[in-house]
């Protein structure tokens, strides 16, 4: 069932041999060729672009108002690219085996290396498309540092780079629908996918507005829909951010890889109180200027400003000499978490730590006295002065944060803490993205492929626009090349008719069901059972009972959830409702994942593998496989192990010491 | 930061659909944290609602971090509320005071029709992009991205107008319901940049014809878009929008 299709030779030449041998169809053949891509935000916007620019019949849809709506929009720290405009030492390799070692050894060589391969021409991509990244006094593009690597290497627009690369590509689509290449169907939501002898030939949506149910044909599906992070309830996804579109997939033949390598980002605004309905992310590049820490002194009351320097515990600069405040995602929010459950914690849930820009407020200050050459200036000046400069460089999320919590960031220590944020795991896919259901594609953060067990910072930017500009367009050909005979299928087909039939029959349960909870608190109960259990660190006796648990708030949600309206509106809650019951299905092949895989690695933390040290203890022996889970019947999984074969690096344990 | 709970009276407007007349309905909610964002406090309301068998109330959201777009209510008369350069899902309960009574509204504007109760139908903002808020540039077709090097204050200036997330707080904002601010933000961005060049003129004139078409007003100058906008966008882009669309008029050959 597993046959990732890696090219053959040497890997600097397989996406070159790849390319120069896949099959290509011919431009009058395109226009018969229909392609149905499910998410807008950077993989599927980019996808529909490209593919409607080489005469593909595309329909794209999405759940928001509009395409430009997607969560690529919300990153902020910026993209990478093995550029080496800095003259530090970057190359395509560099980026390759960065990848590789901070995705803990946990991913496929081929794939990363073609990713760090077309990293550049994305740049130049979106440079052409006018994004305006930041820039130099010459005129130049400007790069800074992320966690995890010792280069600066990543391209970025103030906090904003998501939004400036989605608007890219978002006006890229747009183009498309302007010249009729593309169709885009907003508010739909893709509820099911219809396989025709053995292939993907098409999907059933639902309107959102109208609640009625549509039937599309494609010759290839593409889903692009980004992660599953809400299955915790609390991420730093949008609310709408779901599993449905590569659940459905799962249900019907694809398989699901790696589901629990989650990634928890180190810096996120706390959460306040029950009311919480999402966590907002405090981007990573606060990290090359603020300096983390906890009071050495357990259940500290005095303020942070209060605390002397020599009673403060830096602990990442501590443990981590080398990479200091720099390290990875995943060592930087465990840190957290052993500090604040050892009892350093700050605030009142004493859930937090301080990221503090005293220090650089002060180093910038002197430079910026030392650029005007003056002598005897008073400490006051020079913070002032340093404000300036961290407001030039962090002013956005200065402001955020103040607009959250009500505290200035300029004047106390950030309070932050790990939270949610994005998913390794997804659909299994093979060299070309295609699932394990022919005709049906995978592509972004819905994939598993790029980031093993630990996705790098700036790193999620680039994969989504690498897979929809530059690896769709040649392998869907390749798949396409052989479908210039078939006819588009009518929707009148019986494979349509069931496919429908079944959501709708799904749809009419659940608003039958007239219970008495509300779907949001049902997926509270499961996001606090997926945060206790299978969260920053695991155990086989918690995620034993999680699955338990989980099974049994299956049979609630079946019996006594409550949804108002009726299905022909524009019903929230019944779209919510949907969702959530996928999230609980999901959420028990989280844990069947995570308790088969005996040894910690990247974002998966189990506490019985780790080193004396704390940190994760892989078991390469056993465990150097992709997990991809085959459903047989509800609740009923086989594991299929794609063996990751290292040609290249070496693997070793991760050392950011 | 002292926090506090209070009781709200909110006036809010229900529409089942875009056929439907609509009107205000009043409700309670008590015991709402200052820490709240004001749509966690829609969510608390609406989970009231939903436990007493009523319909809760529709709005639209997503990031609810400020960037996305999504969220557009018209809170106690002001598009996205009180705070200024802020969007409806970052406004805080601490901005009100036990006791008060808020009114919300959607956006009104007509080429803004209502979906339902605060959801309003802004396909025409995805329009004015396609008749022309974009580069032509087919995926492939890149120079190298330093090839072409960009004075630091234009780039920095395109980018501010980058910012928009397309909302629509400038139209709900505008006695005359103008787009003049989304629509110049975009010529603004493109313009300012030399990949923008080749399609200068025919850009400003597609895309005025388009947001005329739309049923979009006329623009004059009070600038209440600006004060509203979440992103700040500043109005000076409208002015170089006037000053691209007078001289594509007069270089126009069609």
């Amino acid at each position: 069932m597993i046959d990732a299709k890696i090219p053959a030779g040497p890997l600097d030449d397989k996406w070159t041999e790849y390319k120069g041998h896949c099959k290509l169809v011919n431009p009058a053949n395109k226009r018969k060729l229909e392609v149905i891509i499910i998410g807008t935000g950077l993989a599927g916007a980019s996808a529909a672009a490209s593919l409607g620019e080489l005469g593909y019949k595309v329909k794209a849809f999405c759940f928001q108002d509009s395409p430009r709506r997607a969560h690529s929009i919300a990153a902020q720290g910026g993209i990478n690219a093995a550029k080496n405009y800095q003259n530090d030492g970057d190359s395509v390799f560099r980026l390759f085996y960065d990848t590789i070692k901070g995705g803990d050894y946990r991913a496929r060589e081929a794939n990363v290396h073609r990713l760090s391969e077309v990293s550049s021409n994305i740049i130049d991509q979106c440079v052409a498309q006018g994004v305006p990244f930041a820039r130099e006094y010459g005129g130049l593009l400007s790069n800074r540092s992320f966690g995890g690597t010792q280069v600066q290497r990543t391209f970025y627009a103030a906090g904003q780079t998501g939004q400036q690369l989605l608007i890219g590509a978002y006006q890229a689509l747009e183009r498309q629908v302007a010249l009729g290449n593309v169709k885009m169907y907003n508010r739909h939501e893709m509820l099911d996918i219809v396989n025709i002898d053995g292939k993907t030939r098409g999907i059933i949506a639902r309107d959102l507005v109208s609640g009625k149910l549509e039937r599309h044909f494609g010759h290839a599906v593409l889903l692009c829909t980004g992660g599953y992070g809400n299955v915790f309830y609390l991420s730093t996804n949008a609310m709408g951010s779901n599993v449905t579109a590569i659940w459905k997939a799962h249900k019907k033949g694809a398989a699901f890889a790696n589901p629990c390598f989650t990634q928890i980002h180190p810096t996120c605004i706390p959460v306040s109180g029950d009311h919480q309905s999402k966590l907002t992310l405090m981007s990573e590049s606060l990290r090359n200027d603020g300096r983390i820490w906890v009071p050495q002194q357990k259940g500290e009351t005095r303020k942070a400003i209060d605390i002397p320097e020599e009673e403060r515990d830096y602990y990442l600069e501590r443990r981590y000499p080398a990479f200091g405040n720099l390290v990875p995602r995943d060592v930087a929010s465990r840190a957290a978490k052993e500090r604040c459950d050892a009892g350093f914690g700050v605030g009142t849930s004493k859930q937090a730590v301080y990221l503090d820009f005293a220090d650089a407020i002060l180093r910038y200050g002197k430079i910026e006295v030392g650029k005007e050459g003056r002598e005897n200036v008073s400490e006051e000046e020079i913070i002032v002065l340093g404000k300036e400069v961290v407001k030039e460089k962090y002013g956005n999320l200065f402001d955020m944060y103040e607009k959250i919590t009500g505290e200035n960031p300029y004047e106390l220590p950030m309070r932050i803490y790990p939270a949610v944020h994005y998913t390794m795991g997804g659909l299994w896919v093979d060299y070309e993205l295609q699932t394990t259901v022919k005709g049906l594609y995978c592509l972004g953060e819905a994939n598993f492929s790029d980031h093993g067990a630990n996705r790098l910072g700036a790193s999620a930017l680039m994969q989504g626009l690498a897979d929809g500009y530059f690896v769709i367009p040649y392998t869907v050909g390749n798949y396409l090349a052989d479908e210039i005979y078939s006819k588009a299928i009518p929707t009148d087909h019986p494979a349509f008719v069931e496919a429908e039939k079944a959501v709708a029959d799904r749809i009419d349960t659940l608003m039958n069901i007239k219970g008495s909870q509300s779907v949001e608190s049902l997926h509270k109960r499961l996001g606090k059972i997926m945060w206790d259990k299978c969260g920053m660190a695991r155990n086989a006796e918690g995620l034993k009972q999680a699955i338990e648990e989980i099974k049994a708030l299956k049979k609630e949600f079946w019996s006594d959830v409550k949804i108002p309206g009726i299905i022909n509106e524009y019903n929230p809650e019944l779209d919510k409702a949907n969702r959530v019951a996928d999230f609980i299905e999901l959420g028990e092949l989280m844990c069947v994942d995570a308790l088969n895989r005996n040894e910690s690695c990247g974002g998966h933390f189990r506490e019985e593998y780790q080193t004396p040290e704390g940190e994760a203890l892989r078991d390469d022996a056993n465990y150097m496989y992709v997990a991809a889970w085959e459903l047989k019947s509800e609740g009923n999984w086989e594991l299929h192990k794609e063996p990751l074969n290292y040609d290249v690096i070496k693997p070793t344990q991760r050392n950011y010491k | 930061m002292e926090h506090y709970n209070m009781n709200l009276t909110l006036k809010i407007w229900r529409q089942k659909n875009k056929n439907d007349k609509g009107g205000f309905q009043s409700f309670q909610v008590k015991d709402i944290s200052s820490e709240m964002s004001f749509l966690e406090m829609l969510d608390v309301l609406n989970e009231q609602l939903i436990h007493e068998g009523q319909d809760p109330i529709a709005f639209d959201h997503d990031c609810r971090e400020g960037i996305c777009g999504m969220c557009s209510l018209y809170i106690n008369g002001k598009p996205h509320g009180e705070w200024k350069g802020n969007t409806t899902c970052q406004l805080h309960m601490r901005a009100f005071k036990d006791g008060e009574t808020i009114t919300i509204e959607p956006w009104r504007a007509s080429a803004f029709p209502v979906i339902k109760d605060l959801i309003v139908d802004r396909t025409s903002f995805d329009r004015i992009i396609q008749a022309g808020g974009y580069i032509s540039v087919n995926t492939g077709n890149a120079v190298d991205g330093n090839s072409l090097p960009i004075n630091k204050d234009r780039a920095d200036a395109s980018f501010a107008a980058a910012m928009c997330i397309g909302c629509g707080a400038c139209v709900a904002a505008c006695k005359n319901s103008s787009a003049m601010l989304f629509l110049s933000a975009k010529v603004a961005h493109l313009a300012l940049l030399p990949q923008g060049e080749p399609e200068r003129h025919s850009r400003v004139m597609n895309m005025v014809a388009q947001m005329d078409k739309e049923g979009f007003g006329a623009c004059t100058n009070t600038g209440a878009c600006e004060a509203t906008c979440p992103k700040e966008i500043s109005i000076s882009n409208i002015a170089r929008l006037n000053l691209e669309y007078l001289t594509a008029s007069i270089v126009a050959e069609k």
